[in-house]
């Protein structure tokens, strides 16, 4: 039954703030590849939307924008499911919505978390209003996409 | 005596973000504000020059919560203008969308936002550890609501099928068939919804509103018909501002509305269900009278019962709409722009939305006014929290200012939708 679950990937963030945007551009350059049994999806309406995708997949990779204060461009890797991922990488930015790490919690809380949980978050610098990358993160883009190929690989 | 001060500088579970602060001296209650610090918006500045064809992507980008509700209203006041009308199963569609949107935004609130506060947790996180099932529910609920969405609205978040004069695309019999056993279920889920929420411990209060809503003859109201109150209003749209007025307070960046030589009044659940409580279908009214509701309700803490009944009836017309649907043979009717001024009212799930637009011969926008729901009832929740608080300072700090949250998340505020108001707007007037 699960074999049948696609692989979910999805891409989080604002394209009209700067580096906000690379969460979609690498879930934009993943569907470009057209792979079978792989679902692409660009943002969501808020945390608990999250739980009921990545319930129904195989395997959920996240990918967002991150400002933890490491050098733009670096490259977080979280396995959620085995690690804690520290608040300082996606704290609750709204009093409303659900945070990635809050609906870590709650999905585990009822036992809705997928068999593989991945997120990524790459480092940005410049969130203000306006289209286009930093240079450094779009490099950090191009490896990302190559990393969750080879994730994407290894789930099918 | 008492001097007591009540403050939240954060509120939680609210959209966006707003603060709390009650002073009282001599056991009185001086001040009660319900105050907003987002930052303006100017939305209404963005869509002055655009085309009229633009105002419901423009404006759905205001809420990610409800943004059927804008392009509702948009897209009706566009066609006012134009004079054209949409009936059929273009108008059917509509009502479909809306319902998603109430399915989905009433089961965040009720379960994921409010029911904490009458189980006793901090949040739903908290609360999911003793209540693993109803959360369950209510995220699978909410799912269905977002389903319905993402099939008429295109995309996962930020609809963008939506356009004046219908869709650019409608989805086929097959499509809208598969919704069929999961509505049955979420039917059947809101009805076990009405019944947890009726069991919910409620704090005394009761106020004499004015309730604002929509009213229409043949259906409980979404997108069309007149505006009522319980104290005697009953105009067309057009007539919005002849009878209500927008006033700027110092502690919010969202103007505050009233009607003319009156007061306060209430848009949202309760306000809808106390003046079309006869529109709601059977199983919707049934299920009000088995929780105890009456055809009115001026409790505000119950509008989570309230909402739940809406709920029920959401998935009731979504299957009745699913059910008799033929695929139109075009997604949409053909708009031609001619100069003039028209108004929308839809009812978002928190309350009616107003939109009033003037447009040029070319379809370009010269002026654009939007009045949400949360800044329609901020002062009714300022006057909650004064009544409450004065009949309850027997309670200890920490219940009180607790009491006093849950006055204010009685209303699902949104506030980041509330506050685009710009000075601009106000001197143009």
């Amino acid at each position: 039954m699960s074999d049948k679950l696609p692989i979910v990937i999805i891409g989080l963030g604002n394209e009209f703030r700067g580096d906000d945007a690379v969460g979609l551009f690498i879930a934009r350059r993943v569907r470009d590849k057209k792979l079978p049994g792989v679902r692409v999806i660009e943002g969501v309406s808020d945390g608990t939307t999250l739980i009921e995708t990545w319930h129904k997949s195989r395997a959920t990779v996240l990918i967002d924008c991150v400002a933890s204060g490491a050098a733009a461009g670096k490259i977080h890797r979280f396995d959620a499911l085995s690690e804690k991922i520290p608040e300082k990488f996606f704290p609750a930015y709204s009093t409303h919505a659900f945070s990635i790490t809050e609906a870590v919690g709650l999905a585990e809380t009822i036992g809705r978390l997928p068999a593989h949980l991945l997120v990524y978050g790459v480092e940005g610098r410049n969130f203000e209003t306006g289209v286009g990358m930093s240079d450094k993160v779009k490099t950090a883009a191009e490896k990302v996409t190559e990393l969750i190929l080879k994730d994407i690989e290894k789930f099918q | 005596m008492k001097n007591k001060t009540i403050k939240v500088d954060y509120l939680a579970r609210v959209e966006g973000e707003g603060r709390l602060f009650v002073k009282i001296k001599n056991d009185v209650v001086t001040e009660a504000q319900f105050g907003i610090f987002e930052p303006p918006r100017f939305f209404e500045a963005f869509l002055r020059g655009r085309k009229f064809t633009e105002a419901p992507d423009i404006t759905a980008r205001i809420c990610g919560i409800c943004p059927v509700a804008y392009q509702m209203s948009s897209t009706h006041a566009m066609e006012s203008i134009c004079g054209v009308k949409i009936e059929g199963q273009l108008r059917e569609l509509r009502r479909l969308l809306y319902c998603g949107e109430w399915i989905e935004s009433h089961a965040l609130h009720i379960y994921l936002l409010h029911a904490p506060d009458f189980l006793g947790y901090e949040d739903a996180i908290r609360m999911a550890k003793d209540y693993p099932d109803v959360v369950k529910q209510a995220l699978e609920l909410k799912k269905i609501g977002n389903e319905i969405m993402i099939l008429l609205g295109g995309r996962e978040i930020h609809p963008i099928n939506v356009r004046v004069g219908g869709f650019y695309k409608v989805p086929t019999k097959k499509e809208l068939e598969k919704f069929i056993d999961p509505l049955k279920w979420a039917l059947d889920a809101s009805l076990k919804t009405v019944e947890l929420t009726a069991g919910f411990p409620f704090p005394d209060l009761e106020r004499d509103y004015e309730c604002v809503s929509l009213r229409h003859p043949d259906e409980y109201p979404l997108c069309e018909g007149n505006i009522v109150s319980n104290k005697g209003i009953d105009i067309d749209i057009s007539k919005f501002l002849d009878y209500f007025e927008e006033q700027h307070v110092e502690h919010s960046t969202s103007l505050h509305a009233v009607v003319k030589e009156r007061d306060d009044y209430l848009v949202g659940p309760l306000a809808r269900y106390n003046n079309n409580f006869d529109k709601l279908p059977k199983v919707a009214r049934d299920a009000a009278k088995k929780a105890g509701l009456g055809k009115t309700c001026n409790n505000p803490f119950k509008s989570i019962i309230v909402r739940a009944v809406e709920t029920v009836f959401a998935c009731h017309e979504a299957l009745r709409i699913i059910e008799n649907y033929k695929m139109p043979d075009k997604p949409y009717v053909e708009v031609t722009p001619r100069e003039g001024v028209g108004h929308g009212v839809s009812e978002a799930p928190r309350g009616s939305l107003y939109h009033r637009y003037k447009i040029d011969n070319n379809g370009v926008i010269k002026d654009a006014r939007i009045i949400p729901p949360t800044s329609q009832n901020q002062k009714a929740v300022e006057k909650d929290l004064r009544q409450f608080v004065e009949k309850n300072l027997h309670l200890s700090d920490s219940k009180l200012t607790w009491q006093c949250e849950q006055v204010i998340r009685n209303y699902d505020p949104c506030i980041s939708c509330s506050c685009h108001f710009l000075k601009l707007n106000i001197e143009r007037e």
